[in-house]
């Protein structure tokens, strides 16, 4: 092992399903202590890596090994010490709140008092402490994420693996679980997730990975990211005049034209916003900051995805 | 192939006991009244029509005859609908096995745990069952007691040969094809409602290699108080084809559920 | 309680049709095989055991005296599990009512479709069934011939009181009451196996409130090439039954859809 702050370290690691590639010989550490995303579109390979990384998926070739422990001969010790929340609900409908704590408890040979006083921790911790009697068919999309990430931390478990934690949920629960999500990588919890959305990705990631066709495009924490590839600053001109193009195109800068969108990145190493305006006097000029999105963009295209 | 069971298997057991116990009215009712209405409907009704049966050297009444198949067949009945449909559901359905796995159960566990749980069903509506027949007077203890242990064991080998189809179906309608060219045949034709000898010897022979007919055998003949060479066979044979079906149970499930 | 039915319940009708017919292999082997079981194990395995029926004045073989049972037992099971675990299924785990009722369909002609459904595949079983049947030698023409419209009705009247179940239920298993303090009783008691005379008289007289009971008395007498006052009794036992349930079914499950 690297030193003991790596958490989980990959390399080349492989997953096919029969002839078709999901994860192509990629490499990746996360170390102790952060919140690592997976960056995506669909069909990235995303979902297919987590779920190796916690034993649901055999890993086809390469090496991964988690808490120092090779995931292909001590998965079982290693599921004692993560915790995942799946994508879609895997909440027991035929249980109430507080039975489905107890019975995954059971799973990880955690005593019954203990399970209880963990419980009800986590759904104070969670504010969910008045719905532990009622049935999983009456909770809200947001309730049930919230208590699937709960459960997950049932075991005390060092690592937190969430399969897109937030998708689906209006913007209230969201903040919500972003949130909470802080306050347990405060606590040292390490994270670690997988998202198509950029503001999660921004806000909660330390490092980041942009995934596409199964490769890793990129590595690096969300600002690290934005100024190698996109600058911190885009000017975006819609419906530019033809002189405009001519005049942008003539200039030495990193730029991008859609026909009707014509795109400047790294604008604050010019001075360009204030010329543009003055010289084209054209309303729809704006000046923005970069984002994740645009990096996104960059390194996966604009097409639409099958 | 490499099998890991840990006794990590009982919590998935347990799962399916706390579930059952929040139904427990329903699941208690069902196999209390089930045997009832048959045995009153065969038995009372059709003994108008029906003479004794003959069984070994003796005449025996029908409802003497058919209160053991009810038996056997209610065994049948629980652990393979709980190892296909119920299993089927926990699994496609309600992503419960996703959850488990997430933890430190293997998905040999988790089916060890559900086929020792449809076992478990069987056996508890089958000693239901026996307290209800008794009334009936068609009940010989005490060697009828050791229906209870041939319960599980019948549980067993109906709940590992259902969950073998579970690895199999894509869509839960398909397992209409087990029910009604496996269990309804069996049902109909396993020295069930009248002896075997009423068929033709070709079918007595394949009979004799489906398990119902050999619980059915096993149920009958100690629910006369024997402890016969029909005994000893419809054990060796239910043993024999838990043994057979478990592994692959086993074996199919960790295909499917680990891609 | 407002009731609101267009024509537009066909499309309801239409979708659960085109279902059926990408899984129709699933769905034509069943009522198929089923009477063939049934038939074979009571008219080969029991005709050692029972002698002739008697049946109105005359005597009839065993086998005779249930194939038209099993035809009304097919019609009931169709329809009556159909709208229950069938529209179950699409309204709550499958989401396919919430769908529709995006549309300009309302509840009132989702639920008529389905019931409509509901009779359609128990006139579909209804046909295969007479078929097999009739290489048996056991069917009536042209008479019979009357089965089928009279297996539509008694596909509405299950399907209908089967809908009101599933306005009711909280979770799928609930359904396990209706079929076993309902179904079953029926299944076994209707006058389908052995004759209502074989019951005593207070039973029969409850079996005469019942529906099953009525489907099978029609089923019998025209099977028989008789046109004669069980027929008429029971197609307006028949009809009445289904002016009162669907009424009450329509209403509770736009309850139910509509909060």
């Amino acid at each position: 092992m690297d030193n003991d702050q790596t958490l989980i370290k990959a390399t080349n690691l492989k997953k096919s399903f029969g002839d078709f590639v999901a994860v192509r010989e990629i490499s990746f550490t996360v170390e102790k202590g952060v919140c690592f995303g997976f960056l995506g579109p669909n069909g990235a390979g995303k979902t297919s890596t987590i779920k190796m990384i916690y034993g649901a998926s055999p890993v086809t070739a390469g090496d991964l090994f988690v808490f120092g422990l090779d995931i292909k001969t001590q998965a079982r010790a290693i599921k004692s010490r993560i915790g995942v929340c799946q994508q879609e609900n895997t909440l027991d409908p035929d249980l109430n709140v507080l039975q489905n704590f107890e019975i995954f408890a059971s799973y990880f040979n955690i005593d019954k008092k203990t399970a209880q006083d963990r419980t009800m921790e986590l759904l104070h911790f969670f504010a969910l402490e008045q719905r532990r009697n009622s049935k999983v068919a009456e909770l809200s999309g947001g309730m049930v994420r919230r208590l699937i990430i709960a459960r997950a931390l049932i075991n005390q478990p060092e690592l937190l693996i969430l399969d897109e934690p937030t998708i689906g949920l209006d913007p209230q629960s969201r903040h919500q679980v972003w949130d909470k999500l802080e306050a347990l990588k405060q606590q040292g919890l390490t994270i670690l997730l997988t998202t198509h959305y950029m503001d999660e990705a921004a806000s909660l990631c330390d490092e980041l990975v942009i995934m596409d066709n199964g490769t890793i495009l990129a590595q690096g924490s969300p600002q690290a990211l934005i100024s190698k590839y996109t600058g911190h600053h885009i000017i975006e001109v819609t419906e530019p005049g033809p002189d405009l193009v001519k005049y942008i195109q003539g200039k030495d800068v990193w730029q991008e034209n859609l026909g009707h969108r014509l795109i400047i990145y790294a604008a604050e190493e010019h001075d360009l916003y204030r010329d543009l305006c003055s010289r084209f006097a054209n309303k729809d000029c704006l000046l923005r900051s970069a984002s994740l999105e645009d990096v996104f963009l960059i390194l996966t295209g604009r097409e639409l995805r099958e | 192939m490499k099998m890991d069971i840990s006794w990590r298997f009982l919590r998935v057991w347990q799962r399916n006991l706390a579930v059952y116990r929040k139904n427990w009215l329903i699941n208690f009712l069902l196999p209390f009244f089930s045997p009832l209405f048959y045995l009153v409907a065969f038995g009372i009704s059709f003994s108008v029509f029906i003479v004794n049966i003959r069984y070994d050297a003796n005449q025996v009444s029908y409802i003497s005859f058919i209160a053991p198949a009810i038996i056997a067949i209610n065994i049948m009945n629980n652990s393979f609908f709980e190892n296909t449909y119920g299993s089927f559901v926990r699994m496609y359905y309600q992503k419960t096995f996703d959850a488990m796995m997430s933890t430190p159960l293997n998905t040999e566990e988790i089916i060890t745990g559900e086929i020792i749980w449809g076992a478990t069903k069987s056996l508890i509506s089958s000693v239901i069952m026996l307290v209800v027949i008794s009334f009936f007077g068609v009940v010989s203890y005490p060697a009828a007691l050791l229906i209870i242990p041939v319960a599980f064991l019948g549980g067993i080998a109906f709940g590992a040969v259902g969950m073998c189809f579970t690895s199999m179906v894509k869509i839960i309608d398909l397992f209409s094809f087990p029910v009604f060219l496996f269990i309804t045949p069996m049902f109909l034709f396993s020295g069930t409602f009248f002896p075997l000898t009423g068929l033709p010897v070709w079918a007595q022979q394949v009979a004799l290699f489906l398990p119902l007919t050999h619980l059915v055998n096993v149920l009958r003949a100690l629910n006369y108080g024997l402890f016969n060479a029909d005994v000893l066979i419809g054990i060796c044979y239910l043993v024999v084809f838990s043994l057979i079906t478990i592994p692959i149970a086993l074996f199919k499930m960790k295909r499917r559920l680990i891609k | 309680m407002k009731i609101d039915i267009s024509w537009r319940f066909v499309r309801v009708w239409q979708r659960n049709l085109a279902v059926y017919r990408t899984s129709w292999k699933i769905n034509f082997l069943p009522p198929f095989l089923e009477p063939l079981f049934y038939l074979i194990a009571f008219g080969v395995g029991f005709s050692g055991l029972i002698g002739n029926i008697r049946y109105g004045t005359t005597q009839v073989s065993y086998v005779s005296f249930i194939a038209p049972a099993l035809v009304a037992i097919n019609i009931m099971n169709n329809s009556f599990f159909e709208s229950t675990y069938g529209s179950f299924v699409r309204m709550y785990y499958q989401k396919t009512f919430e769908a529709m009722m995006a549309t300009p369909l309302n509840a009132e002609e989702i639920i008529t479709g389905e019931i409509v459904w509901g009779a359609t595949k128990a006139v579909i079983g209804t046909v295969i069934m007479l078929v097999v049947i009739s290489f048996f030698g056991l069917v009536s023409y042209p008479v019979a011939l009357l089965i089928i419209p009279v297996s539509f009705l008694g596909g509405i009247a299950f399907g209908a009181v089967g809908m009101c179940f599933t306005a009711l239920v909280k979770t799928i298993d609930l359904f396990n009451l209706p079929v076993f303090l309902f179904v079953t009783p029926m299944f076994l008691f209707g006058g389908t196996f052995f004759p209502l005379a074989g019951l005593p008289v207070w039973a029969q007289q409850v079996a005469l409130i019942l529906p099953l009971t009525h489907l099978v008395n029609v089923v019998r007498a025209l099977n028989y090439g008789l046109f004669n006052s069980d027929v008429v009794i029971g197609i307006v036992y028949l009809a009445v039954f289904s002016l009162l349930t669907m009424p009450f079914a329509l209403s509770r499950m736009q309850r139910r859809l509509i909060k």
